[in-house]
């Protein structure tokens, strides 16, 4: 009966801090956020633009819209009718969560952001990127064991503890987890399907693995959310909540395990045509 | 036989292992998708959690979850990848299906839902004419997918 003792406590806390909190300065910082992530469009776009114009290659249009639509999902859960809705019922929560932290990554990640910045800036700086994605905490922070368990192990922290609670009463802490599940999302999304170069990518086997695990982990989360509802939450919303969870993320895993299964059909069928070659001599 | 036509052999053996068992993961996650929008939508027999699972009930439940949508869809590409390698006949693809599906059926009937308890087919009846029927089918589905691949063998062998 800990937690009944924690909890009144928690939340008297709280509340404490949110009287003392100005409504004003905390949407301030919601729109102060949206800054990054416009630069972030306008400097893409741009340089999307630019590989266009002289690039060698062009640079396919789809990707600027995967990385807009990331961006614009990302802002929608920040500001606006969904952000509201979120701080009141923990289904909408959790379908803003779903977008800032599987769908936009997916998105962002399909757009291959390092691989336009490796084209487009000058060898100074390019070559600087490529010895920072070769470092040994990017290594360590992109191999998929590390990055899911990041990803999932927060969720679990948030859901399963009286952080929940925290996100909707204290300003401000609704916002950080945002920004925090599209990094952490960014990062698992990044290990497990190639879009962009990785020096250090680990080999399909784990790579399935460590997907089946991320996937089991979030529908057991999501049953645990439906059947303990996290505190102050009534059983009906958290019910909702759970089932938003559970085919919510079926349905952006299902697009990820695509995604991951194409790779590894190309792979092998370019290996297989290698192994024919040697095999069979002469054309065929 | 020269070097050759062995490994055209092989290769074809191995196309036709891999379309097996790619239509295996096939059969089972199609199973498994039946009872989620049959039973657990449609009819609402099912409970999405009844909460009498334990927790190893529910955690197995989870990764069974976990392993049904990767099997749809790595059971697409390996069978697109059997079929790039040479010819897979229907019969062992039709045999690998039913097999799978089956199998699937059974797991679900006897370890999700006697052993580890994670729902029961249906509520507030008679269970056991309900179990009966869902274990009888998946034999059903396993016994005729056998068959398909006895069948598939014979035509090979002649």
């Amino acid at each position: 009966m800990t937690d009944a003792t924690v909890v009144p406590v928690m939340s008297g806390v709280l509340s404490v801090t949110r009287e003392h909190d100005h409504g004003g300065a905390v949407i301030g910082v919601a729109w102060l956020l949206l800054l990054p992530l416009a630069l972030a469009a306008v400097a893409y776009l741009g340089a999307a633009a630019a590989e266009r114009s002289h690039g060698r290659r062009a640079w396919p249009w789809y990707r600027d819209v995967a990385w807009s639509a990331g961006l614009a999902i990302v802002a929608a859960t920040l500001v606006g009718p969904l952000a509201d809705a979120a701080h009141e019922d923990l289904a909408a929560h959790m379908v803003a969560h779903l977008l800032a932290g599987m769908l936009a990554p997916l998105l962002l990640v399909a757009a291959a952001p390092v691989t336009l910045a490796l084209r487009s800036l000058d060898v100074g700086p390019a070559r600087r990127l490529s010895r920072l994605l070769a470092s040994a905490p990017l290594r360590v922070l992109t191999h998929p064991v590390v990055a899911a368990t990041i990803a999932v192990g927060s969720l679990w922290l948030l859901y399963a503890t009286p952080l929940a609670a925290a996100m909707r009463d204290v300003p401000l802490v609704h916002e950080l987890v945002i920004v925090h599940v599209v990094i952490a999302g960014y990062l698992f999304t990044a290990s497990i399907v190639s879009v962009d170069p990785a020096p250090h990518r680990a080999g399909y086997p784990l790579r399935l693995g460590v997907l089946v695990l991320a996937i089991a982990a979030h529908s057991v989360l999501a049953k645990h959310v439906f059947a303990v509802a996290p505190t102050g939450t009534a059983i009906v919303e958290a019910e909702r909540a759970g089932l938003v969870m559970y085919y919510g993320g079926d349905a952006v895993e299902l697009v990820l395990l695509i995604a991951f299964f194409a790779e590894w059909y190309r792979s092998a069928g370019r290996r297989l045509r290698v192994g024919e070659r040697r095999a069979l001599p002469g054309p065929g | 036989m020269n070097e050759t036509s062995t490994l055209r052999v092989t290769r074809r053996t191995i196309a036709r292992r891999r379309g097996f068992w790619a239509t295996f993961l096939m059969g089972a996650a199609v199973m498994a998708a039946v009872d989620e929008i049959v039973f657990h939508q449609l009819l609402r027999w099912h409970h999405f959690y009844d909460r009498s699972t334990t927790d190893v009930g529910l955690v197995s439940d989870g990764v069974l979850h976990a392993v049904e949508l990767v099997a749809l869809v790595a059971g697409f590409f390996l069978l697109a990848d059997a079929l790039r390698r040479g010819a897979v006949d229907a019969l062992t693809m039709w045999s690998g299906f039913f097999v799978g599906a089956g199998t699937f059926q059974i797991w679900d009937g006897l370890v999700d839902h006697k052993l580890l308890r994670v729902h029961q087919v249906r509520y507030d009846v008679v269970l056991l004419p309900y179990d009966v029927a869902w274990v009888a089918a998946g034999v059903v589905l396993l016994v005729l997918g056998l068959l398909l691949g006895r069948r598939a063998d014979g035509e090979r062998s002649t």
